[in-house]
């Protein structure tokens, strides 16, 4: 017992002295190295080298780490299958297959021409290559060895797998930035926080479980090259940050974060040499690396959200020169001219490029307002439940880990609270980008933990070993002041002093060192929970559980899909919601109109005026699009809520959007304004396409002896229109529980069908010919 | 004012030529010639146009880096600057030089076209 409470203390007080050029928030590194020395003498046996048993010790913290992380993610594969979740990362897939089959210049160059139909899509050049690259790569390096994997399993663990090395990278940076028992603590808590958990799943094959590697490992050499000056560690940062170019669009928060460090490092005059090297190598090093994308092309010296670098490269640049005059010269001479002169140049050429900034396209604000991308789910304001909910006791302990690194400042920790601040604020405008605001949450929660338990830990062991001096002093400080001499009251007083400190010390730190272990524990176990219950669906299968536990599957989309693939000719063109684009792409391998990119709203407008309009209108539309097949996603039998007729007003509004005339929202909705399915509802709604195709022979499907025939259970209402006759479509097929229902489109018929009217008997008989040798004459109607 | 200026400009020269080392002047030409090269790059292109403009790019942006590393290796091999890079000696300086150039060459010649 003692010896592992000796051997906790050295390594701590090993590490506290490993510490070496970080200013750490303990200070206490002079007196832990002679205290450690005194106890270990005796028990030194079992400790050979306390360095050796901490990288032992760091070692398995961070494989276990990795191992917890890897496992946490596992949840949708054990539960169904190895499959792709979601929709985008169908894309990514199939993407990934292309690459594999056809090598990575045809990748490159890739034209997809069975993506949104007429048009085509230049994938080469819309899409972040890192994703495809890596899966590939590690895909080949593996079949090379002969270990033959299948493309689809890489890429379903590809992102638990990168999820591990996330945690090392956000160990190093800690590190860095603290001690390594905060790295440590950091690593653990990235391994299986929530926020990060929702985009890094197995089979969650998606840009973020790479990128958020990538970011971690660009700001540890980032930090690095900042704390040596050196351009060896530079480089790395800029061959670090061209991968997270081409893996991820938010490459764009590293190339403004890393300048508002150094600006704000110039502001509190904290510039040295080491600062203008980093940055300098790594902004034309990083800027002609980013750009050797072919998505990102020449944007970073176009765009406005890359100016902020340029312009505090040029003044960066200005603020050396001036330093390096300002060495050479005397002080009036200095002052006479240059100063003012130059630097009035250059903050008139910052000024202006922060004009530039906010004047010129400001993607995230003009977003907001077209309609395709606020209709996103991920792109509305966080509310504070998804705080708590994807980061826990965490979001409680991060400002106190902030408040401990500004305490405490130095270079490294002003950048750490730029990142936290800036964060935070990104977070609360859009709830995809909790993900940014994750890892640095760890960070500086991992920071106040370490703080908390070294204070609470650490003291024991000193109190320990010197009370007998402190007494003996504090006796001779207590008989030398006293006037008068009252020996025994005195000495009791010392006495009673000495048990008061000492009973108190130890239960208040146990209690505090208890408590932070139970905060710790029921984060784990929250992160678990959420984790199996809230992050781990596929998206592609449902399962819904019966009163008894049992589990029902509902596997329409794939049972749908496969259909599609097994039963449609090899060309066939598929018209469904852009929702579904990517997954048809990927699982039924048939041409779609419109997917998930959404780079076209007038194409995706003629689609949803075609679901939005009666079928006739609807029908010229099809035909010129030429499309062989629609899917739609109907819940009404099961109560599914996601489906097509709910997101309708969504793609009214896309269609009024670009056809105001013919389309009308308000024609949607009843006279008192509300949207309904039954037979008050709108008339337009009830004979346009989508409510026919959804409905179309629900009518006479009774679900439950206790509703009608033809209740929707989504929506809770007997529809209107039971009795729907479909001219130009057809049924072709409606999967188990009417999930997904497919129509194909009926060819035009080959001759128009005449139109029988009455025959009019009235007026013709009236004139005879008067010329009988006529030659008979052909009229209308009479031979 | 003027003749201030001069009278400035003339000392700083004088002090440069006398108080630097010859390794720091060397430096200092091959940094002048990078400049005039940069400075031609960008004449050029304003007066024939930006046409290859990934071309034009990839050659100014190397003579941008090309002058930012002589500037760091200057800076690191400066000995009155031994107190901030002390880790960092003469050789381990020239490696990182030579090791970011074959970095910056190798990016430039694929950006080149």
């Amino acid at each position: 017992m003692a010896e592992h409470h000796s051997v906790s203390d050295s390594k701590h007080k090993a590490s506290a002295v490993n510490i070496g050029a970080s200013l750490s928030g303990n200070g206490r590194s002079s007196p832990a190295g002679t205290v450690g020395s005194s106890p270990t003498g005796a028990l030194s046996t079992g400790i050979a080298q306390p360095a050796g048993w901490q990288s032992l010790l760091s070692f398995t913290i961070l494989f276990l780490a990795w191992l917890a992380g890897f496992s946490a993610r596992l949840f949708a594969v054990i539960r169904f299958e190895s499959i792709i979740h979601e929709f985008d990362p169908w894309f990514n897939y199939r993407s990934t297959h292309h690459l594999t089959i056809n090598g990575f210049y045809d990748f490159l160059n890739w034209f997809d021409d069975r993506a949104w139909y007429p048009l085509g899509r230049i994938v080469g050049g819309t899409v972040y290559p890192g994703l495809m690259v890596t899966a590939g790569l590690i895909h080949y390096v593996l079949n090379l060895l002969h270990i033959t994997v299948h493309i689809r399993d890489v890429c379903v663990f590809l992102a638990p797998v990168f999820s591990g090395l996330t945690s090392i990278s956000t160990f190093l940076l800690t590190r860095e930035l603290w001690n390594q028992g905060a790295g440590l603590l950091a690593a653990c808590f990235i391994a299986i926080v929530p926020g990060y958990i929702s985009r890094s799943v197995a089979g969650s094959f998606d840009n973020e479980g790479i990128a958020i590697f990538a970011l971690q490992f660009t700001y540890y050499l980032w930090v690095k090259s900042v704390k040596t000056g050196s351009v060896f560690w530079a480089i790395g940062c800029c061959l670090s940050y061209f991968y997270m170019v081409s893996a991820w669009g938010g490459y764009v928060f590293i190339i403004n974060l890393i300048p508002l460090h150094v600006f704000v490092l110039l502001l509190m005059q904290r510039y040295s040499r080491r600062v203008y090297i980093a940055y300098s190598t790594f902004y034309i090093v990083g800027l002609v690396l980013s750009m050797q994308i072919p998505f990102v092309g020449f944007q970073p010296i176009r765009t406005s959200e890359h100016m902020a670098a340029a312009g505090v490269f040029a003044l960066l640049q200005a603020y050396a020169f001036l330093q390096y005059l300002k060495d050479r010269l005397t002080r009036q001479e200095f002052q006479t001219l240059f100063f003012l002169g130059v630097s009035l140049a250059a903050g008139a050429v910052f000024l202006t490029v922060i004009y530039l900034t906010y004047t010129g396209r400001s993607t995230l604000y003009a977003k907001i307002h077209i309609p395709i991308i606020a209709s996103v789910s991920e792109h509305q304001p966080t509310t504070w439940v998804s705080f708590f909910f994807d980061l826990h006791i965490l979001v409680c302990t991060f400002p106190a880990g902030l408040w401990f690194c500004i305490k405490n400042i130095n270079d490294e920790r002003v950048f750490v609270a730029l990142y936290a601040i800036s964060a935070v604020y990104f977070a609360g405008v859009m709830v995809r980008l909790m993900l940014t605001l994750t890892p640095v949450v760890c960070m500086l929660s991992a920071i106040a933990f370490s703080s908390v338990f070294e204070h609470y830990l650490g003291d024991d062991m000193k109190r320990e070993s010197p009370p007998i001096e402190d007494s003996s002093d504090e006796d001779d400080k207590r008989n030398s002041g006293n006037l008068y001499d009252k020996a025994g009251k005195v000495r009791k007083h010392v006495s009673e002093q000495e048990k008061t400190e000492e009973g108190l010390g130890p239960n208040i730190k146990s209690i505090v060192t208890m408590l932070m272990l139970m905060l710790l524990m029921m984060f784990a176990v929250h992160c678990t929970w959420v984790t199996s219950n809230a992050y781990s669906s596929p998206s592609v299968v449902l399962a819904s559980y019966n009163n008894d536990g049992s589990r029902n599957i509902l596997d329409d989309f794939r049972e749908a899909y496969y259909w599609l693939r097994q039963n449609t000719e090899e060309q066939a063109r598929v018209m469904s919601w852009w929702d579904y684009g990517y997954q048809i792409a990927g699982m039924a391998n048939r041409t779609t109109l419109v997917d998930n990119n959404t780079w076209n709203n007038s194409h995706i407008a003629l689609v949803g005026k075609a679901m939005s309009s009666n079928e006739s209108a609807a029908y010229e539309i099809m035909r010129s699009l030429d499309v062989d097949y629609v899917l739609i996603i109907f819940g009404g039998v099961i109560g599914y809520s996601g489906d097509d007729i709910n997101k309708f007003l969504w793609m009214v509004r896309i269609a009024e959007g670009e056809h105001p005339k013919e389309i009308r929202e308000s024609d949607y909705f009843t006279p008192q304004g509300e949207f309904r399915v039954d037979k008050a509802g709108s008339p337009i709604l009830l004979n346009c396409l989508m409510y026919k195709m959804s409905y179309y022979r629900f009518g006479e499907m009774q679900l439950d002896f206790r509703t009608p025939p033809g209740f929707d259970r989504t929506r809770n209402t007997e529809i209107g229109n039971k009795d729907i006759k479909l001219k130009h479509l057809e049924e072709a097929f409606t999967s188990e529980h009417w999930l997904v229902r497919i129509y194909k489109v009926k060819k035009e018929e080959n001759r128009d069908p005449l139109v029988h009217s009455p025959r009019s008997s009235s007026s013709r008989q009236k004139y005879t010919s008067k010329k009988v040798q006529d030659p008979p004459r052909f009229s209308n109607g009479e031979l | 004012m003027s003749n201030s200026v001069i009278s400035v400009i003339s000392r700083f020269l004088e002090e440069y030529t006398t108080k630097t080392s010859n390794k720091l002047k060397v430096v200092d030409a091959y940094l002048f010639y990078i400049l005039l090269t940069g400075a031609l790059q960008f004449l050029y292109c304003l007066l024939v146009g930006t046409f290859p403009f990934n071309s034009f790019l990839a050659g100014f942006i190397l003579c941008v880096g090309a002058f930012i590393l002589g500037v760091c290796l200057r800076i690191q091999i400066n000995p009155d600057n031994k107190g901030d890079f002390l880790s960092i000696s003469q050789e381990r300086a020239f490696a990182d030089f030579l090791l970011a150039h074959t970095v910056l060459h190798l990016v430039v010649i694929n950006f080149i076209g």
